[in-house]
């Protein structure tokens, strides 16, 4: 308890967000034909840095890696697997949520990248139920609190044991004066549909709901005795994956997974190299140039054989190139919290981007098509929600299309050379295959002032690649300057945007990113995890008398007691 | 546009080889044309007109005496030469190299305070546009045109930093500068006393008096800029101004000269008595003085400024000679100035320094305006001896007849010229006395008949000392003149 008070200095990061199942530490995977047990037995004395014991099943970063790894991997190494069973690997405990004292000696910025990376791996499981076909079962056999009930409730079901001391709750209100900030209000009002006096009464329940009770508010779908536990759990896994199976089948090809190899990016200096993605770091600029590269020939598979083929010996582009990007913005995320804006590049033919993203699409009934489509949606979300400022720079070498041209559509601005030799182009993927957390396209957000627009672009881009003039006309250039000041433009630009305060600019970019209806996703980000982070930097939590300081503490937390 | 009409153009920005500058100006020129022929000077474009060209900024280039029709004229791009390893003199970047591109991070702020600079610029050539048909003399003509092609060539120094410097939109600024009016309702010049009519010789030497020395102190704290460009060129636009402030300090002297001189004729000291001897009486000469003091006091910005610590933390603009100045960071200072507090008491008050840059440059311009007015007090001396002691002009208080800031009356707070508080009523029932009057306007309007003949002068104003560049007074400053 005495490391709660360490200093803000130590937080854990990871040098790598790459993991495998033969290096968990803290997970197991079991499979048994189309379930799949997922084993969460979190060792204790192995948490990312010192200073904190992962206690009853708490978890850190490292253990949320290991977690979204295996979720990942379930999707493409085990397409058989139609249920998945959230369970712990220990005795008479599920899991009691983020471990609190490595929160308490975490710096703000680590704190809200932590909750950030967490809500994303939690909202994985969700797509995977939804689009995948693969269904998450949580069997709670022991306590599951805080972050652990969020987990649960981000499966499909929770069967929680009835053993007269199990108990499902989120005590972060009462007892820690924060939230519980990974999704749980939002998924209690919006996912479960607990009543909302309810979730009120049980929000401030420190000690949680058990048994009967819990089932009637909706806190968990099932209660089963010990001695049946297992057994309901084993009957309700295998109904699920049957239904699955049924709800969503995959087309004929190959079911058998490919492997995810590692992307292992050779880091130089102020360099990251993937094959297709590299970051160079300007930090006196506090800017990042993130270039990503559209594929060889070869990818506009015509079969889901080949695509299968492709993909097992890990040259299928799409897969490879979007996984590169998703490791990348996580190191930019954790790694380099002074880089304020990223330049997005992109190089290649836009032929052969068109002709890939067509082929993909052709497979999207097939699992694994399905899946790299899926990857792809949730990358670029993961680069929607990333608190930097992005610039797209659009000059002759350029390869925004399709599923490229989503990089420009995500930026916040971008910047185009008024050129002959530039050229913008749409496909297949940008008519709602990849779609942002709210639901809509981005280039339907782009165009959110004249929605008629979009089948517009879309309709001339199918009659090839648009001019960079078209492209002003059709609103996709926030700038649009010729050779003469081009240059100097986009110097300003950039040295004007990383002046401005980073705050107001995170808070700025993700109110204007998202225009229109919103989903339960954009409530996670933009309603609890925005207020979750500023109820974390004040007083009432994480000052010298706040909840969280003093939790494990012989003193009372003391409140100013102003609402605010 | 041909490559010849670049080679026309005086400059020392190698404007031949800028193809960045080259294709802003194309577009920009031919508006500039129209707009000139517009709203300059109304029906004196066919006049030949004895003017003064900068052709080069070596010292026997910046004056080159010619006649030449005004819309002729060679205006062109001066920038003071580059001092190698100059410094940033004062604020947050104190001590690191001036900029020789505009920093991104100031990149709108620096914008701003040159489009507000550019503005002021056609604005006065649009204000004193109709002045040509009364002036009182062909050398006062030919001073006014002076005035109005070096206002002109001011513009095309700040619309050069626009072109060069500021991309697309400073293009689009630049052309916004040509579209705003002078006190058009739509569509007026940005700041305020740049709207107000100047509509009689009294009004155009109080203007070049008054509001050109702000334009001085303005181009004086710019040219202490970090940005070394907008330095540079304002630093050759000082040597411009200085002939305007001329123009007004001497013409606002030959007016009083000439009241005195008719106070004597007469033996009176009734302003009715001048007024019937076709002369402008001194209290009217005063009651213009206030007006265009305190308006031009307004284009300093508020007293207690958030706009003016941020221009001076950034290094943008300066003080009024900054290297006179000891330290240079303006942090941990305070200057205390009096500011008006409930129940209309004024209250000493001490203003964190940068908050009060504005206020501080306007100190230096209230004293040289104070030096101006010290010399047409010792012209009524030197006209009326002690019988002139009465007669003394004087500056009123910078809280007097005030738009904007703390003293402004748009806050309910009215002063005397002394400074005094007063209550709105008490103002208004003082106006008269104070500022200038219909009659005041109806009486110069009537005596303001032009006078073209070389050599002579109006009844209203004395001769000036001497001519132009060594001519004679009775030289034929501007031939050809409209029918
Ligand atoms: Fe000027
Ligand atoms: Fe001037």
């Amino acid at each position: 308890m005495e490391n709660a008070a360490k200093t803000e200095s130590t937080h854990p990061v990871p040098p790598s967000f790459e993991t495998a199942p033969d290096r968990y530490r803290h997970f197991r995977i079991e499979l048994d034909g189309d379930v799949a047990r997922l084993l969460m037995s979190v060792r204790e004395d192995e948490p990312l840095c010192p200073g904190y014991v992962l206690k009853l099943n708490s978890y850190d970063l490292g253990v949320d890696i290991e977690l979204c790894d295996a979720v990942q991997r379930l999707r493409f190494e085990h397409p058989e697997v139609r249920t998945v069973v959230v369970t712990s690997g220990r005795d008479r405990i599920f899991c009691a949520g983020a471990n609190i004292h490595m929160l308490a000696q975490s710096t703000h910025g680590f704190k809200v990248n932590f909750c950030k990376f967490t809500n994303e791996t939690r909202l994985a499981i969700e797509d995977a139920c939804r689009h995948s076909g693969q269904k998450y079962l949580a069997a709670v056999s022991g306590p599951c609190a805080g972050g652990g009930y969020e987990l649960a409730m981000a499966c499909d079901e929770i069967i929680l044991i009835d053993d007269g001391s199990s108990t499902v709750a989120l005590p972060e209100v009462p007892l820690l004066g924060v939230l519980p900030g990974t999704g749980g209000l939002t998924r209690l009002v919006d996912k479960r549909k607990v009543r909302r006096d309810r979730a009120d009464v049980f929000s401030t329940l420190a000690e949680g709901i058990r048994g009967k009770r819990s089932v009637e508010w909706r806190l968990v779908d099932q209660i089963a005795p010990r001695s049946r536990f297992a057994q309901v759990v084993h009957t309700r896994a295998h109904q699920l994956a049957t239904e699955a199976k049924a709800a969503l089948p995959s087309a004929p090809g190959p079911q058998t997974g490919v492997v995810l190899e590692p992307l292992s990016p050779t880091v130089d200096g102020d360099t990251i190299s993937y094959r297709f993605v590299h970051l160079k770091l300007d930090r006196t600029h506090r800017t990042a140039h993130l270039t990503m590269n559209g594929p060889g020939p070869g990818q506009a598979v015509g079969s889901a054989e080949a695509l299968h083929q492709l993909a097992s010996r890990g040259e299928l582009w799409a897969l490879r190139a979007f996984r590169e990007l998703d490791d990348v913005l996580c190191r930019l995320r954790f790694h380099e919290p002074l880089i304020g804006l990223v330049i997005l590049q992109t190089r290649g033919d836009r032929a052969e981007v068109l002709a890939a993203d067509a082929a993909l699409y052709a497979q999207r009934e097939y699992w694994l098509g399905r899946e790299v489509l899926l990857n792809m949606a949730r990358v670029l979300r993961r680069l929607d929600m990333t608190a930097k400022s992005f610039f797209a720079v659009v000059e002759g070498e350029s390869c925004f299309a399709g599923s490229l041209l989503e990089l420009l559509l995500a930026a916040d601005r971008s910047y185009v050379l008024e050129s002959p030799e530039v050229k913008l182009a749409t496909g297949t993927l940008n008519a709602g295959a990849l779609l942002c957390g709210n639901g809509q396209t981005r280039l339907g957000l782009r165009c959110h002032d004249q929605p008629a627009r979009v089948d517009e672009i879309l309709r001339r881009g199918e009659a090839g690649p648009l001019s960079a003039e078209d492209a002003d006309k059709l609103g996709l250039c926030t700038v649009l300057a010729d050779d003469l000041d081009f240059a100097d433009t986009l110097r300003l630009a950039v040295e004007e945007r990383v002046s401005l305060s980073p705050d107001a600019l995170t808070g700025m970019e993700q109110n204007l990113r998202f225009p229109g209806p919103d989903l339960s996703e954009g409530k996670v980000f933009g309603r609890l995890s925005a207020w979750q982070n500023w109820i974390f930097i004040r007083e009432n939590a994480t000052g010298p008398q706040g909840a969280l300081t003093s939790y494990g503490r012989p003193e009372r937390p003391s409140f100013d007691w102003r609402r605010t | 546009m041909t490559v010849e009409l670049f080679e026309k153009i005086p400059n020392n920005v190698n404007l031949s080889a800028d193809k960045r500058l080259q294709r802003a100006l194309e577009q920009w020129l031919p508006n500039y044309i129209s707009w000139w022929k517009e709203m300059g000077p109304d029906q004196f474009q066919e006049s030949d007109v004895y003017l003064r060209t900068a052709v080069s900024v070596e010292s026997d280039g910046w004056a080159h005496f010619d006649y030449v029709k005004m819309p002729e004229y060679r205006w062109g791009i001066f920038l003071e030469p580059q001092v190698p390893g100059r410094t940033i003199g004062f604020g947050d970047h104190y001590g690191q190299p001036a900029w020789q591109e505009v920093p991104g991070e100031y990149r709108n702020t620096l914008r701003r305070i040159i489009v507000t600079q550019g503005d002021t610029e056609p604005a006065s050539v649009e204000q004193q546009r109709m002045l040509g048909h009364t002036a009182p003399s062909l050398y006062d003509l030919r001073n006014l045109f002076q005035v109005n092609v070096e206002e002109g060539r001011h513009l095309w120094a700040m619309v050069y930093l626009l072109h060069s410097y500021f991309g697309k939109d400073g293009r689009e600024e630049a052309e916004a500068m040509l579209e705003r009016r002078s006190g058009d309702r739509d569509k007026p010049r940005i700041l305020g006393a740049f709207n107000e009519p100047v509509k009689s010789w009294l009004d155009f030497y109080m203007f070049t008096m008054f509001t050109d020395r702000d334009g001085k102190f303005q181009l004086c704290a710019l040219s202490e800029s970090g940005f070394d460009p907008l330095s540079r060129t304002c630093k050759f636009m000082l040597t411009e101004e200085a002939h305007h402030m001329f123009v007004g300090e001497t013409g606002v002297d030959r007016v009083v000269q000439r009241a005195c001189e008719l106070m004597k004729e007469t033996g009176s000291n009734d302003p009715q008595a001048i007024v019937k001897a076709g002369g402008i009486p001194l209290d009217m000469v005063q009651r213009h003085l206030h007006l265009w003091f305190s308006l031009s006091e307004d284009l300093f910005g508020g007293e207690i400024s958030s706009n003016a610590a941020e221009f001076f933390a950034a290094g943008l603009k300066g003080r009024y000679k900054e290297d006179g100045y000891s330290e240079h960071t303006g942090l941990n200072q305070f200057y205390e100035m009096p500011v008006p507090s409930e129940g209309g008491k004024i209250v000493m008050t001490q203003v964190p320094l940068r908050n009060a840059m504005n206020e501080v440059l306007r100190d230096g311009y209230v004293a040289d305006c104070q030096r101006a007015v010290d010399k047409w007090n010792r012209t009524i001396e030197r006209q009326l001896g002690e019988r002139g002691a009465d007669f003394k002009l004087a500056l009123p208080s910078r809280r007097f007849h005030r738009q904007i800031g703390i003293y402004g009356m748009n806050a309910g707070n009215y002063f005397d010229p002394s400074g005094q508080p007063i209550s709105a009523g008490e103002f208004e029932s003082q106006r008269s006395k104070w500022l200038p009057t219909d009659s005041d306007r109806e009486y110069l309007k009537q005596i303001m008949r032009p006078v073209t003949e070389p050599g002579k002068i109006a009844g209203w104003i004395a001769p000036p000392a001497r001519g132009i560049n060594g001519q004679q007074i009775e030289f034929e400053y501007v031939r050809h003149l409209p029918a």
